[in-house]
């Protein structure tokens, strides 16, 4: 009798993610600039949940409830999106060092975003809607022109061609947006928010709008786990055993945009999350997409929420930009990957 | 099964293959024969649906173009030269997805289409049993080239398009790749069409030929029509069979150790 082939994980291992996620949270939501018990933190998280009665000690449950919980939420989502997006890349180009922020995808969903903010590009009723749709199509047409270009260049899309294009690219894209920036200077926030990112001040609503987007998107996805294992073992095997090739790539370009586009319009550029974590899981569980995506999904979040963590408390009471933490881990895992590419002979 | 008629392939201005026709019936291996650069990659290239083509070809009497990605999967499977590979899936990873075409959708129940024994059968036909679990980034490049036949043979098609299957591969393997193919042949309703650059096993596996030349066709038909010395010589513009025959005698010589001694030493 055939049998069910098994290639993700069991319920105990996604219990220890969710475990581990929640513990992440806690002691996240718990740390800053006042520091709450962890304890009363979880107590206080809990009966707010249920709406019960919240214990009138100190002022700690405006700081949690309002400040901190929404904060910690939306970079978790955004953790999980942006390494979700950077897996995708990575099996979609097969190369460990594609990602939103090293391909450029993500300075160009902040010049979208600019670009609508700078010229009050908005939607009537939705006054949100304007930034994030820019960001998502910004996304979308830095992918389409990167791979366009990619695919010209170097059929075999090698790590070099790659970066380098990302490289250009987002320096281009960079001009544009301190161009826009410095004309508009008073109505598009401080440049550090577009080139390296911040979750501070977040709302519930921004949390709910990144976990609607990351349960639709990040579905179609991890739906796409077994294509993308075919497109990480070669693009053209991948066509030879029936993917219809062109259609799985446009599929993720749109999804990786959307989930960009989004991170972006609310956070900034928040850089390498999608390099690092799919990184340390491929360690860890292998290439297999099937794996590598729910893990990187878990891994994004506890990633993101200790590098905010860092960012708020390293030199408390000034606040670090999110991206400063990410780029500065990222850079070095960057160098880490490249070096190891580049001694195997396949770079 | 497979109809190829008046394939024409262009790069703008360059014609790369020009008006050739060719097909295969079931039991039929056809060798693809030419000198470097006389487009026979082209073909397969064209025939798998890689790049743009003028001209018909027809798969069970339809145009290859009409069949959806995943339908055409069943009917042709392709070999390729070259596999840059990147991220450390392991062999049976690789074999599996040759069953990607028959996988069921995602709300379906039903696991019969799955082809367990095809993928097993595969495993133990290109005895890769041992290498199983092992990453695909520290296989030798002939063992590579057996992962991606393993993967064809779970894929199970009618119609195998081979680019050099025998590349990389040493003299015993060589062999061996050709009698699995021969054997797989045996079955009904099956057809190889491959490209080769050995004249040797070309002739000793297949029974058709197509040479070309420079993107034209020199000659179709029963192979031993095709790649006979007047067009062989023709084609490649030397005399093909004294080179062939100058190898052999190699061999023929009683060894005189000395002389290669002192050759060594020059």
């Amino acid at each position: 009798m055939p049998k069910k082939i098994k290639e993700g994980f069991g319920v105990w291992a996604y219990l220890l993610f969710v475990g581990l996620t929640f513990l992440t949270f806690a002691v996240s939501v718990s740390l800053g600039s006042v520091r709450v018990p962890l304890g009363d933190t979880i107590r206080l998280i809990w009966k707010a949940l249920w709406r019960l009665p919240l214990p009138q000690t100190a002022s700690s449950p405006a700081i949690i409830l309002s400040v901190r919980l929404p904060r910690v939420l939306s970079v978790a989502l955004t953790g999980a999106a942006l390494s979700l997006c950077g897996g995708a890349m990575q099996g979609l180009l097969r190369n460990p060092l594609a990602d939103g922020s090293t391909l450029g995808v993500s300075s160009g969903a902040s010049l979208g975003a600019v670009i609508a903010i700078a010229f009050g590009l908005t939607m009537p009723s939705l006054p949100f809607a304007g930034t994030m749709v820019m960001a998502i199509l910004f996304a979308f047409l830095s992918l389409l022109i990167i791979l366009t270009l990619a695919y010209k260049l170097d059929h075999s899309l090698s790590t070099n061609t790659i970066i380098l294009i990302g490289i250009i690219y987002s320096m281009f894209v960079s001009s544009i947006l301190s161009f826009i920036i410095t004309y508009a200077s008073d109505r598009v926030r401080q440049i550090t928010f577009w080139t390296m990112g911040s979750l501070n001040g977040s709302s519930y609503g921004n949390a709910l709008v990144l976990l609607l987007t990351l349960l639709v998107f990040g579905s179609v996805i991890l739906a796409h786990a077994r294509e993308l294992n075919a497109f990480a073992i070669g693009e053209d095997n991948a066509h030879h055993i029936g993917i219809n090739t062109r259609r799985i790539k446009l599929t993720i370009m749109i999804a990786v945009s959307v989930l960009i586009g989004v991170s972006v319009s609310i956070g900034g550029t928040i850089g390498f999350v999608g390099l690092v974590t799919p990184h340390m899981v491929r360690m860890i569980t292998g290439p297999n997409h099937k794996k590598l995506f729910p893990a990187s999904l878990f891994g994004g979040a506890i990633f993101l929420m200790l590098a905010d963590l860092l960012a708020r408390t390293l030199l408390n009471p000034t606040e670090l930009p999110l991206g400063v933490v990410t780029s500065f881990i990222g850079a070095i895992v960057f160098v880490l990957i490249f070096y190891r590419s580049r001694r195997q002979g396949h770079a | 099964m497979l109809e190829v008629r008046d394939l024409t392939v262009r790069y703008g201005d360059l014609t790369i293959l020009d008006g050739v026709s060719f097909g295969v019936r079931p039991g039929d291996w056809l060798m693809i024969a030419g000198p470097n650069g006389a487009g026979k990659s082209t073909i397969i290239k064209a025939v798998s649906q890689m790049i743009p083509h003028e001209g018909n070809i027809l798969l069970k009497d339809r145009d290859i173009r009409t069949y959806k990605a995943r339908q055409r999967a069943r009917l042709i499977g392709i070999l390729t030269q070259h596999h840059a590979l990147n991220y450390s899936f392991s062999v049976e990873e690789v074999i599996r997805l040759g069953r990607y075409a028959y996988a069921p959708g995602l709300f379906s129940r039903s696991r019969q289409a799955y082809g367990e024994d095809l993928i097993q059968e595969a495993i133990d036909q290109t005895g890769l049993r041992p290498l199983l679990k092992q990453s695909i980034l520290t296989l030798s490049g002939g063992e590579v080239q057996r992962v991606f036949l393993a993967q064809l043979f779970a894929q199970n098609p009618n119609v195998l398009l081979l680019d050099e299957p025998a590349n990389h591969l040493d003299l015993v393997y060589q062999k061996q790749t050709f009698n699995l193919l021969r054997d797989w042949l045996a079955k009904p309703d099956r057809a190889i069409i491959s490209v080769v650059h050995d004249l040797g096993p070309a002739r000793a596996y297949g029974n058709r030929a197509l040479l070309l030349n420079k993107g034209r066709q020199q000659a179709q038909g029963p192979i031993e029509e095709v790649l006979t010395p007047a067009n062989l010589n023709q084609v490649y513009g030397m005399d093909v069979f004294a080179w062939m025959r100058e190898m052999l005698d190699q061999w023929q010589e009683p060894d005189p150790p000395a002389s290669n001694q002192a050759g060594r030493l020059d």
